[in-house]
């Protein structure tokens, strides 16, 4: 599912039209990247939490060529799957379809 | 930041929506995404992220506090993969 599909389903299951859908949708992911770009976690009750996470700088190599790389700090965002969604998803008993998971 | 929060953030943003309605859209939202995991099992939000489910195979393990070998069954996990939108609105220098 693409965000677009999602606007589709949205307005689908209520009486809102694809445009309004479109600025809510838009509007929950706009605020939960500026919650985790001011550093805040964010918690979705049955879906999951995200936290940022500050990485030290390292010293890596660049796998192709073996040349040294140093790698700079970095914040990177974590989620962690909510106990509902984990139940949800854990429940899924068909093997992988291939073509969903090159 | 909870769903309470991004509620607030719809009815002031989008507007045109009562409390009550905005936040049953965004539960609709959070519910189709629940549902499109466990059938689709990938959610692409660009300029986010994408949030694949992966199957993870039978394994042995240990419990560390006992040393017993374990078996660790069959199941599925979801991976939440940052997109470098995201990762770069994070590491900007003047950290907004």
């Amino acid at each position: 599912m693409t965000k677009s599909e999602l606007i589709d389903a949205v307005a689908a299951q209520t009486n809102v039209t694809k445009g309004r859908a479109e600025m809510v949708v838009n509007c929950i992911f706009d605020s939960m990247t500026e919650a985790l770009k001011n550093g805040e976690g964010i918690e979705i009750r049955g879906l999951g939490s995200f936290t940022v996470r500050q990485y030290k700088p390292y010293h890596g190599r660049n796998p192709r060529t073996g040349e040294p790389v140093n790698v700079p700090s970095k914040r990177l965002p974590f989620f962690k799957v909510g106990k509902e969604l984990k139940e949800m998803i854990n429940a899924i008993d068909a093997p992988d379809d291939p073509k969903d998971n090159p | 930041m909870t769903k309470a929060d991004i509620i607030e953030r719809v009815y002031e943003t989008v507007g045109g929506f009562s409390k009550k309605e905005a936040a049953e859209i965004v539960e609709t939202v959070f519910q189709i995404m629940k549902q499109s995991l466990t059938t689709n099992r990938k959610i692409k939000i660009s300029g986010f992220g994408n949030f694949v489910v992966r199957e993870k195979k039978e394994r042995m393990g240990r419990n560390p506090h006992t040393n017993q070998p374990i078996v660790i069954g069959a199941r599925h996990v979801l991976n939440f993969k940052p997109s470098q939108v995201l990762k770069n609105a994070l590491n900007a220098e003047d950290g907004n």
